[in-house]
């Protein structure tokens, strides 16, 4: 047990370092030039019913900025719990999207409720194995099937479904083979770190399985829950004028020292020249002379 | 026609194009050019041209990059390819927009979410070459072999693909299949942007390579930056020509205008693309009058660029780019304006209101307003006296990517028009989810070989299915009607999707923008100021 217990410990922790490494590494790439897409959610309402901004205000510098943030929270409500934009979009692809994923939230709950006494915990559980294994499947196929999602499919993308089925499989598996713990009960033996509990080999080797997919998750692109959030509040939605962020001047002012080498003549970033300085050239200007 | 082309098919060494298009695969129109056989024949590109140029994708060429003459300039020009993907990965090189790049290159799922929302994929009746993840899957390939180490275990995560010239030089030409109208973007359930890729593949080639379309470069921002337009209008030829508009709107309308230049201290610097000037003089002079009869102390600027408010640099470069902003900004700075008004030129929107902003540091920033907001207060507030019977005509609005979806610039522009044209009506889908007019990101003004011809068939497709469905009712050639373009670069295209298609000779469908409609209903102008003539 003790083997299992730190084969799971040290697999949490090291995706809790994946997934940190990951997001502290967009966090510190340089702030982007404003690439923002409408409808922006946090927009005034008279503004975001029809996608609007605040640029269709007259002398909008001239009004205190407002954010809509019930807004913004609504929409991201709908798009993390229903995987909104999927479903307006690609119906088709969400049907086994949204239970796998609905499955994975379903795991985390009960992983994370197993020090309550909650009723029919063990039966929530086997759900969500159930459901992320029949997204999965559904995935799966539609990877095999679907010409579109099949050319562009690398190795990884039909091993990483493979592996989500695999996992969810030997963990429902060991559940309804009568003789294991229920997945309440594992998570809060692994919680309590509880020695006591006995587990038969089928439900450890599952164990270690999911263990091992939830330390493999950050370091691929299914980090995606990492890069959404990057995405959308530092970009998509990033709409806030210059002139009302802090730090903002002295961040650009920084970028504005680095020395770019990019190599065609109209850049004129020979000698170490910054960016600043290749930005107030005029390269036709020169090119007059 | 290869269906099923996939990204590694851009290495082939045949030259010949992996893809031929042809109107029978097109997506179908509706009436009247309700056949393939109603379509216009494809001219092929000339001789010359495929044999100097490399023209291995389909059926046009936008770039015109000359074949390599030898084994080591191919080799060459791979490794400046190379040289400037590294680059395009590096924070000291591509800071403006690494954070989007890298996020789009690392979590795209390939679910495919975006390929129904592009209107190019559509119109090519689905050619796998132009799916919106078709560009953004190769560099992804490549930036995980070339930019993050790849190996074995690399290439079966993400994928192998095999780098040569043939695949950059295709490449080359597939960065400029791409509207960049961000309408892919705007599904994707992740926030991945290939339209970005895109760009940032042609920034690559322009900021390493040196290559880029003309038409954006030496004859676009080049010439801007030498001339003071990209029209190649200097300020003594500018001058002159606003002082003709000036005279010609004056004796049109009964209403005397005169342009002011250089004004110190005006509440408004007035930024026209100067294409206007030139093409649709109407326009400019339209906005003189509005402006002067509304009581506003407004200029134009005659400083070198002042009085063209295109940037091309963002379709293609960020040093050109940056470089056009700055100056626009220290423009407005000397002049002590208290801001800027962009005309009606979709791009010049985006570039100088959203994308500069963060460049535009301290007192160069000027504040800046969209020309729609400005007009639409203008009409709302009753400044004019407008009778809309004047404009009792069927009218339908087209929308700009860079106004809309870009910068959320959306009702101004229809409160207008509900105001002063009883008989508008809406495209479908319109506001942000709009489609692209198909002459996005410098396409409008990129002309050589037969481009134009993939242009009116594929890109502009799609504007040109939603024109025909907004006048379905009235097409009857005795029913005058106008398409609303408020950006010069789509009023472009579609002035070339109609003249293709002959829409104004047997259908009468027109084009023009915004503030022509409103001169035409001042009631203190003489009427019929919209000339029903081609133009």
């Amino acid at each position: 047990m003790i083997l299992l217990y730190g084969f799971i410990y040290a697999a949490l922790a090291a995706s809790l370092v994946a997934c940190i490494v990951r997001a502290v590494r967009y966090a510190r790439l340089p702030v982007n030039l404003r690439w923002e897409l409408y409808p922006v959610p946090h927009e005034d309402p008279m503004h975001a019913g029809h996608g609007g901004s605040y640029f269709e205000d007259l002398d909008w510098w001239t009004k205190p900025p407002r954010r809509h943030l019930l807004g913004e929270w609504k929409v991201m409500a709908a798009e993390i719990f229903l995987l909104r934009a999927m479903y307006e979009h690609n119906r088709k692809l969400w049907r086994c999207s949204y239970p796998f994923h609905l499955g994975l939230y379903v795991l985390i709950f009960t992983g994370l409720a197993a020090a309550a006494p909650l009723p029919g915990l063990a039966w929530f559980g086997l759900a969500g194995c159930v459901l992320v294994m029949a997204g999965a499947a559904g995935l799966l196929v539609h990877r095999i099937h679907d010409r579109k999602l099949r050319l562009y499919s690398a190795p990884a993308d039909y091993f990483n479904l493979c592996f989500f089925f695999a996992a969810a499989g030997g963990l429902a598996f060991s559940k309804l083979a009568g003789n294991g713990a229920s997945l309440g009960t594992m998570s809060k033996a692994l919680l309590t770190f509880d020695r006591g509990i006995t587990l038969p080999a089928s439900q450890a080797v599952a164990l270690a399985a999911a263990a091992l997919l939830i330390a493999y998750i950050p370091m691929t692109h299914m980090a995606h829950f990492i890069a959404k959030y990057f995405a959308y509040h530092a970009i998509r939605w990033s709409d806030r004028p210059s002139a009302g962020l802090q730090g903002m001047e002295r961040r650009i002012a920084e970028y504005l020292t680095y020395r770019p080498d990019w190599s065609a003549s109209h850049m004129g970033a020979k000698d170490g020249a910054s960016w600043a300085e290749i930005v107030t050239q005029n390269p036709a200007a020169e090119k007059s002379k | 026609m290869k269906r099923d082309l996939s990204p590694n098919d851009l290495a082939r060494n045949d030259p010949a194009p992996l893809v031929e298009l042809t109107n029978d695969n097109l997506m179908p129109l509706p009436a009247p050019l309700d056949s393939p056989a109603l379509d216009r024949p494809w001219r092929a590109l000339s001789p010359h041209t495929v044999e100097a140029c490399e023209c291995g994708l389909d059926n046009t060429c936008a770039v015109n990059v000359p074949r390599p003459q030898s084994r080591a300039q191919e080799e060459e020009l791979v490794r400046r390819f190379l040289a400037g993907l590294d680059k395009l990965f590096s924070e000291q090189n591509n800071w403006p927009f690494l954070k989007p790049l890298m996020l789009t290159m690392e979590h795209c799922t390939r679910c495919q979410t975006c390929s129904d929302a592009c209107h190019i994929f559509e119109a090519s009746g689905g050619q796998e070459l132009y799916r919106p993840t078709f560009h953004s899957e190769i560099l992804r390939r490549l930036y995980f072999k070339h930019v993050r180490g790849g190996g074995l275990l690399s290439a079966w995560q993400h994928g192998d693909i095999q780098l040569n010239w043939p695949l950059v030089a295709r490449l080359i030409e597939l960065s400029y299949r791409c509207n960049l109208c961000r309408r892919c973007a705007q599904v994707c359930p992740i926030g991945a942007d290939n339209g970005l890729v895109a760009r940032e593949l042609r920034k690559l080639f322009s900021q390493e390579m040196g290559i880029a379309p003309k038409e954006l470069h030496d004859q676009g921002s080049m010439l801007q930056m030498k001339t003071g337009s990209s029209t190649g209008m200097k300020t003594a030829a500018v001058r002159d020509n606003v002082s003709f508009i000036d005279e010609d709107t004056t004796e049109r309308t009964g209403v005397a205008i005169e342009t002011p230049w250089d004004v110190e201290g005006a509440d408004v610097l007035l930024l026209h693309n100067a294409g206007e000037i030139l093409a649709w003089p109407e326009n400019p002079g339209a906005f003189a009058l509005i402006l002067t009869a509304a009581g506003i102390k407004w200029t134009l600027s005659s400083e070198l660029a002042g009085y063209d408010a295109v940037n091309y640099g963002l379709w293609y470069d960020d040093a050109q780019f940056a470089r056009v902003a700055l100056r626009h900004a220290e423009i407005a700075r000397k002049l002590k304006v208290k801001k800027i008004v962009i005309g009606e030129c979709g791009h010049a929107h985006k570039a100088l209101a959203v994308i500069a902003d963060r460049i535009l540091t301290g007192e160069l920033n000027v504040p800046r307003e969209s020309s729609m907001t400005l007009l639409r207060d203008i009409v709302a507030g009753g400044r004019l006296k407008l009778d809309p019977a004047r404009n009792d005509f069927p009218v339908t609005l087209h929308d700009p990517c860079n106004l809309v979806r870009l910068m959320g610039v959306v009702e101004p522009q229809r409160a207008i028009l509900r105001a002063i044209c009883p008989r508008f009506r809406e495209m479908e889908p319109h506001g942000v989810d709009n489609y692209c007019c198909g002459g996005g990101s410098g396409f409008a003004i990129m002309s050589g070989n037969n481009f134009p011809d993939w242009r009116m068939h594929v890109s502009g497709r799609k504007k040109l299915e939603q024109v025909l469905r907004a006048f379905g009712d009235c097409l009857e050639p005795e029913t005058p009607k106008y398409v609303c373009a408020p950006c010069s670069n789509c009023k472009g295209q579609i002035r070339d999707l109609l003249a293709y298609y002959d829409l104004w000779e047997k259908h009468r469908i027109l084009y023009g923008g915004l503030a022509e409609l409103i001169v035409n209903a001042m009631s203190d102008a003489r009427a019929g100021f919209i000339e029903w003539e081609w133009r």
